[in-house]
């Protein structure tokens, strides 16, 4: 295929503009390799994300790329946080408003089922994603829709809703250019809000060399970003029924608002004769006065650009066409029972905290082999399967720093370490792990056993082979040095220095 | 499905979050808001990859007619300019897709970051927002408001059943974050401030 290049494609200050998910610099990868995939899942085994981690590391410009690209975008946040007064009163009144909503979630999601239903809209109920997916089939088998297309969203994820419509001989075209990229390489989103960011341009030229005939030695984006949209367009123009998912539900006027960056939900939503809305019941937010918050907060907190090129407001099917809501539990209505980890129920889903993990950016979002990655798929994850997933509130280094850029601060990292615990207590433990705890419990329990230790551990640090510190055990020696130790322990050194003076000042 | 609409129900009312939290209340946080909102719209538009139109007193169409520059169809939306295509009430969402330059007014303008907002009533069909190439847009200065609070208190949320804010072109950095417009929507939008006749 050959894309005709527009010349606004090719704008030479186009690169150095930092609206939508653009790098505020140039960033290029420069050789090709191929792509590390993402985790290894066998059934219901624990994910082992450290060794996906590993490949994903071994692949250098890979790793440099990601780590490069979402640290680009975590100061882009910053920079707009600075540029607003008001931040973390912005902050404090979306927790805020998150938590109140969350109190009353059955008010709420009565209220926008009477306004919305008011306005026309059907709305649907589901427990769970494989009802989720029933209902929308009925929807679309009752229109005889054969080609749907739809906008991001990471419910649908949740709900396996591709691989059950291709199972049922539906067509489902992702619009949006990331999460397209995703589907036609058949891999799952690596990030909330940037779905291939992983990749690297010539991935996704190779993706799109085999899938919609691209030339596979052109790497250029604006090429390949072209090449799709003339792929796409059609299909847009063909579909029968559009979905889109919904950032915030607004109770008292029965709306529900989409963000994108493309325009694709309005495309999904607005060119064939019926709408789809698939939204988690944890999206609810009280009226009108609340939703510019989080308008105000989600771009800038996602991609540090002042709001997303389109926000998209549904109160109602347009004139002859068709709108459905389905409001989906999945886990939510029990995860509000948690006493500890409710309020991950808050999340905007910005991806703020992927962004800032230093694990994260170094491992990818497809080594966590779990619909949600990085700090907020650590503490939201394991409530889907906590045997799965028990491996994932490790792998944090526990600086805190997702907590301090969350919008609606959620206490991500008291979570994991929360997460920790109740996975200790369940004896949903690695057996590593379970021997180097009994151990460490042993010696920390006495003290005069843990004294005799010290010196004893700070010797072995100094003298023992490098191997030896630094193997599969040891997950703290990987891609780290052990500080230099000191010569004395500080029992040794207050014993020497200071324990007399001290005990002159008692007497 | 009404047993699951019960049951959801139910587990929410069982393990709801305990404790006071009553609802914040939300400033508008406007107190800063410069006389002038047309330079910081501006600078806001600009800034999402938007394009300001310089206005043109003796004619003020002129300004439009000079933005309208690649061949192909030209929907008007507007009165104030001929196109030459118009909506009719037969036209179907799919029926703009040849459409190059559609010309639109916006309902009011959001100082603070640049956008546009749109609804049905502008629209007419509301694939106009989004299947053309280009988008010019007619802007009344007098409906610019400074932010986003005091955007969400005006009567179009709860009138029309579509509303949208578009803030600068269609955008997408997908790959190795680079900007590309046009990725769906539109490929270029611009603005020209032009009172309602």
């Amino acid at each position: 295929m050959t894309a005709e290049l527009h010349e606004e494609l090719t704008d030479p200050h186009a690169d150095q503009l930092d609206h939508g998910a653009a790098s505020s610099r140039p960033l290029k990868s420069r050789i090709s390799e191929p792509q590390p995939r993402g985790a290894k899942i066998h059934g219901n085994r624990p994910v082992d994300q450290s060794e996906a981690a590993n490949r994903f590391m071994a692949a250098t410009e890979h790793e440099a790329m990601h780590d490069a690209r979402l640290w680009d975008l975590r100061q882009k946040r910053d920079k707009e946080m600075h540029g607003i007064e008001e931040w973390e009163e912005l902050r404090n009144l979306a927790s805020g408003i998150k938590e109140h909503t969350l109190s009353k979630l059955d008010y709420y999601l009565e209220l926008f089922e009477k306004n919305a239903t008011a306005n026309g809209i059907k709305v649907h109920w589901a427990k769970d994603g494989a009802e989720h997916n029933a209902i929308v089939l009925e929807i679309l088998r009752s229109k005889g829709v054969e080609r749907l297309i739809k906008s991001k969203s990471m419910l649908t994820e949740e709900c396996g809703f591709r691989e059950f419509m291709a199972e049922n001989n539906v067509e489902v075209i992702e619009t949006d250019l990331g999460e397209r990229i995703q589907q036609l390489d058949d891999e799952a989103p690596s990030h909330v809000v940037v779905p291939a960011v992983h990749k690297l341009r010539t991935d996704v030229a190779s993706v799109f060399a085999k899938t919609i005939g691209s030339d596979p030695d052109n790497a250029d984006a604006h090429y390949l970003t072209e090449c799709q949209r003339e792929a796409t367009r059609p299909l847009i123009l063909s579909a029968q029924a559009g979905m889109t998912g919904g950032n915030f539900v607004v109770a008292e006027t029965g709306t529900f608002v989409v963000c994108t960056n493309e325009g694709n939900a309005d495309l999904s939503a607005n060119t064939p004769p019926l709408h789809i809305a698939s939204i988690g019941i944890e999206k609810l937010i009280p009226g009108l006065d609340d939703l510019p918050v989080f308008i105000r907060l989600l771009s800038r907190s996602a991609l540090g650009s002042p709001i997303t090129q389109y926000t998209s407001h549904f109160r109602g099917p347009r004139e002859g066409g068709e709108m459905h809501v389905v409001l989906v539990d999945n886990g939510r209505s029990a995860r509000l029972g948690m006493e500890k980890f409710w309020p991950g129920l808050k999340c905007i889903r910005c991806g703020a905290c992927m962004n800032t993990c230093p694990v994260f950016r170094r491992s990818g979002g497809l080594s966590y082999g779990a619909t949600y990655a990085g700090p907020i798929g650590l503490i939201i994850d394991p409530t889907f399967n906590v045997h799965k997933y028990r491996n994932l509130p490790y792998s944090s280094t526990m600086n805190g720093s997702c907590t301090n850029v969350c919008p609606v601060k959620i206490n991500i990292h008291e979570q994991i370490a929360d997460w920790r615990k109740t996975l200790a207590g369940e004896g949903e433990i690695s057996p590593v792990k379970k021997v180097m705890m009994k151990a460490a419990g042993e010696v920390l329990a006495s003290p005069v056993v843990y004294r005799a230790s010290l010196p004893l551990g700070r010797s072995a640090l100094r003298h023992l082979p490098h191997f030896m510190l630094y193997n599969k055990l040891n997950t703290w020696g990987r891609k780290r040095d052990i500080p230099e130790t000191p010569k004395q322990t500080f029992n040794e050194w207050y014993r020497k220095n200071r324990k007399q003076q001290d005990e002159g000042k008692k007497s | 499905m009404s047993g699951s609409r019960e049951a959801i129900l139910d587990t929410i009312r069982k393990n709801h979050v305990q404790g006071d939290r009553p609802r914040p209340t939300v400033p508008l946080f406007d107190q800063a808001a410069p006389a002038d909102l047309k330079a910081l719209f501006q600078k806001s538009l600009e800034r999402m990859g938007g394009k300001m139109l310089t206005p043109d007193v003796a004619d003020p169409m002129a300004p439009v007619r000079q933005a309208i520059v690649k061949p192909g169809p030209v929907l008007s939306c507007v009165p104030e300019f001929e196109g030459d295509m118009k909506i009719t009430p037969q036209t179907k969402p799919t029926d703009i897709a040849p459409v190059e330059y559609a010309v639109l007014r916006a309902a009011f303008g959001v100082a603070e970051t640049g956008s546009l907002c749109f609804t049905e009533k502008q629209l007419l069909v509301n694939t106009t927002g989004f299947l053309p190439q280009h988008l010019v847009i007619l802007l009344d200065p007098a409906q610019i408001v400074y932010n986003l609070h005091n955007a969400y208190q005006r009567p179009e949320w709860t009138q029309a059943h579509y509303a949208v804010f578009q803030s600068g072109p269609s955008a997408t950095a997908d790959i190795e974050g680079v900007l590309v417009h046009g990725a769906q929507g539109v490929r270029s939008l611009s603005v020209l401030f032009h009172p309602v006749s």
